[in-house]
C-alpha cells in the first residue's frame, strides 16, 4: 500500500510537471479550436452541427500528445527496471500511469471544453453533459493510449507509431462520444451512447493493464 | 527471506548467439560473487536472467530460504537489487525525491534511508537535480537505493565502475557490511573487487 501509494505520487508529478504536462493538450486543444473556425468561417449554422464531432476529434488528438512520455523515458532511463522488481505487479504500474495520465491530460482537457465549446457554437445547454462524457472518454483514451505507448516501447522515433497504433483504437469513444451530444441535440434518448462509451472505458481498464504489462515484460527482456 | 541462490544447467541466448550453456552457480548467505568475462561474455544478461528480466532457453534459477524453494517472482519482488548501467534517476528530480521514492517503492523505511544517506554522504548533494550530478555522485546515490531497502540479493553490473579510488573503497565497505548481515552479492566486474570475493569466469576473451 505505501508503495502503491508512493508510485501514485510519482507518477503523477512526473505526468504534470515534465515535458509540458497538461498545459501542453490544453493549449493544443484551444489552437484547434481557433484553427476551425478560420478555416471553414465563422458562421455558426456551419459550424453549430459539427461542434461536438469535431470537439472528439480534438479531444483524441490531444491526448495523444503525451503518451510517448508514459514508458519510453522509464524505458530508457532505467526506472522500469527497478517498478519490475518493486511489490506493485506490471499491470498496477501500468494503471497507475494510465490514472496518471487521465488526472494530469483527460481532466484538464475536460475542463476546456466548455470553452472549445463556445467558439465552436454549441447550443450552451449540452455543455456539462459535453463535459461529463469528455471526462469519461479520457479515462479511455488514457487506458488505450497507455496500452500503443506499451506496444510501441523499444522501436526508434515511437511516438508516430504510438499515433497510428492509438488512433484507431480511439474511434469508438468518439463516435459514442459525438453521438451521444447528436441524440442530446435531437432530443432523443442518450441513454444506450452512454452505455456504449461506459462499456468502452470499461473494456480498456480491463485489457490496456494485462496487455500494456506484457508489452512491456517483452520490452525489458 | 532469500539465504540462498541456485543457478542450474542454466543457458541463456540473445537473438542468435548462445551466451552461456549449461552454467551452474551456487551463492550461500554471506557470500560475494565477482562475474568476470569478456565484452559480450553474458555478464549483464546472466544478471538480468537473475533478475527475471530475460527468460532462460533451459535450466533452473531456484531462490532458497531455509532450504524451501521460494516462488521466483516473489522472492524477486521481495528480495533482490539489480544495479545495472542505467540507474533510473528522473533528471529534473532532486536526488532526495528520487532516493526516498526509491527507498519507499522497494521497502525501506526512514531510518534504514538516513543511514544510506550517511553512508554514502549525499547530505549535501540532496536538493540537487540528478541530472546536476556527476557520474560518480550518480552511482553514490544508486547504491544508496540499495543500503535504504535491504534484500538480500544484490546483482550489480560494473558498480564500482564511475567511482573514485576512496569511493570505491568506501562502497566496498559498504557491500562487506551487506555480506555480514547475511547478504548474498553477484557482480560483474572488469576490476577486481576491494574485498575478497569468489571469482566466476564466464570466458569469452578472444
Amino acid at each position: 500500500m505505501k508503495a502503491l501509494a508512493s508510485l501514485f505520487a510519482r507518477e503523477l508529478s512526473l505526468a504534470w510537471g515534465g515535458g509540458g504536462g497538461p498545459l501542453l493538450a490544453c493549449g493544443f486543444m484551444v489552437c484547434f479550436a481557433v484553427i476551425l473556425p478560420l478555416a471553414v468561417g465563422a458562421d455558426p449554422t456551419l459550424l453549430s452541427p459539427v461542434a461536438a464531432g469535431v470537439t472528439w476529434v480534438g479531444l483524441a488528438v490531444a491526448s495523444l500528445l503525451s503518451l510517448e512520455r508514459m514508458f519510453e523515458r522509464d524505458l530508457e532511463d532505467g526506472s522500469l527496471d527497478i517498478l519490475a522488481l518493486g511489490p506493485v505487479p506490471m499491470e498496477g504500474v501500468v494503471l497507475v500511469k494510465a490514472l496518471c495520465q487521465w488526472l494530469a491530460n483527460g481532466v484538464p482537457l475536460a475542463l476546456t471544453v466548455p470553452l472549445v465549446a463556445v467558439v465552436l457554437g454549441q447550443l450552451a445547454g449540452a455543455v456539462g453533459l459535453m463535459m461529463l462524457t469528455a471526462l469519461a472518454g479520457g479515462l479511455g483514451f488514457a487506458l488505450t493510449g497507455a496500452l500503443g505507448a506499451a506496444l510501441a516501447l523499444g522501436a526508434k522515433r515511437g511516438g508516430v507509431l504510438i499515433a497510428v497504433i492509438v488512433l484507431p483504437l480511439f474511434i469508438p469513444p468518439v463516435v459514442f462520444g459525438a453521438g451521444i451530444l447528436a441524440r442530446k441535440g435531437l432530443e432523443q434518448p442518450i441513454g444506450s451512447a452512454v452505455a456504449f462509451l461506459a462499456a468502452y472505458v470499461l473494456f480498456a481498464l480491463v485489457i490496456a493493464p494485462l496487455a500494456g504489462a506484457a508489452a512491456i515484460r517483452n520490452a525489458q527482456s | 527471506m532469500i539465504d540462498a541462490l541456485n543457478i542450474a544447467d542454466l543457458s541463456v541466448s540473445r537473438g542468435d548467439r548462445r551466451l552461456f550453456h549449461k552454467l551452474f552457480l551456487d551463492v550461500r548467505a554471506g557470500e560475494a560473487v565477482a562475474l568476470t568475462g569478456g565484452n559480450g561474455a553474458g555478464k549483464t544478461s546472466l544478471l538480468r536472467a537473475i533478475a527475471g528480466f530475460i527468460r532462460p532457453d533451459g535450466g533452473q534459477i531456484d531462490f532458497v530460504s531455509n532450504s524451501v524453494r521460494l516462488e521466483a517472482d516473489e522472492a524477486r519482488r521481495q528480495g533482490l537489487h539489480l544495479l545495472g548501467h542505467l540507474e533510473g534517476l528522473k533528471p529534473a528530480r532532486t536526488a532526495l525525491q528520487e532516493l526516498s521514492f526509491q527507498c519507499r517503492y522497494l521497502g525501506g523505511n526512514e531510518s534504514q534511508m538516513a543511514k544510506a544517506i550517511e553512508g554514502f554522504q549525499l547530505a549535501p548533494l540532496l536538493d540537487l537535480e540528478t541530472r546536476r550530478l556527476s557520474a560518480g555522485q550518480r552511482r553514490r546515490l544508486s547504491l544508496a537505493r540499495l543500503v535504504s531497502a535491504p534484500r538480500p540479493l544484490w546483482l550489480l553490473d560494473e558498480p564500482l565502475a564511475p567511482l573514485d579510488s576512496v569511493w570505491r573503497q568506501r562502497a566496498g565497505d559498504q557491500m562487506q557490511a551487506h555480506l555480514a548481515a547475511g547478504g548474498m552479492i553477484i557482480a560483474a566486474v572488469h576490476d577486481p573487487l576491494p574485498f575478497a570475493a569468489r571469482a566466476f569466469d564466464l570466458g569469452g576473451f578472444a
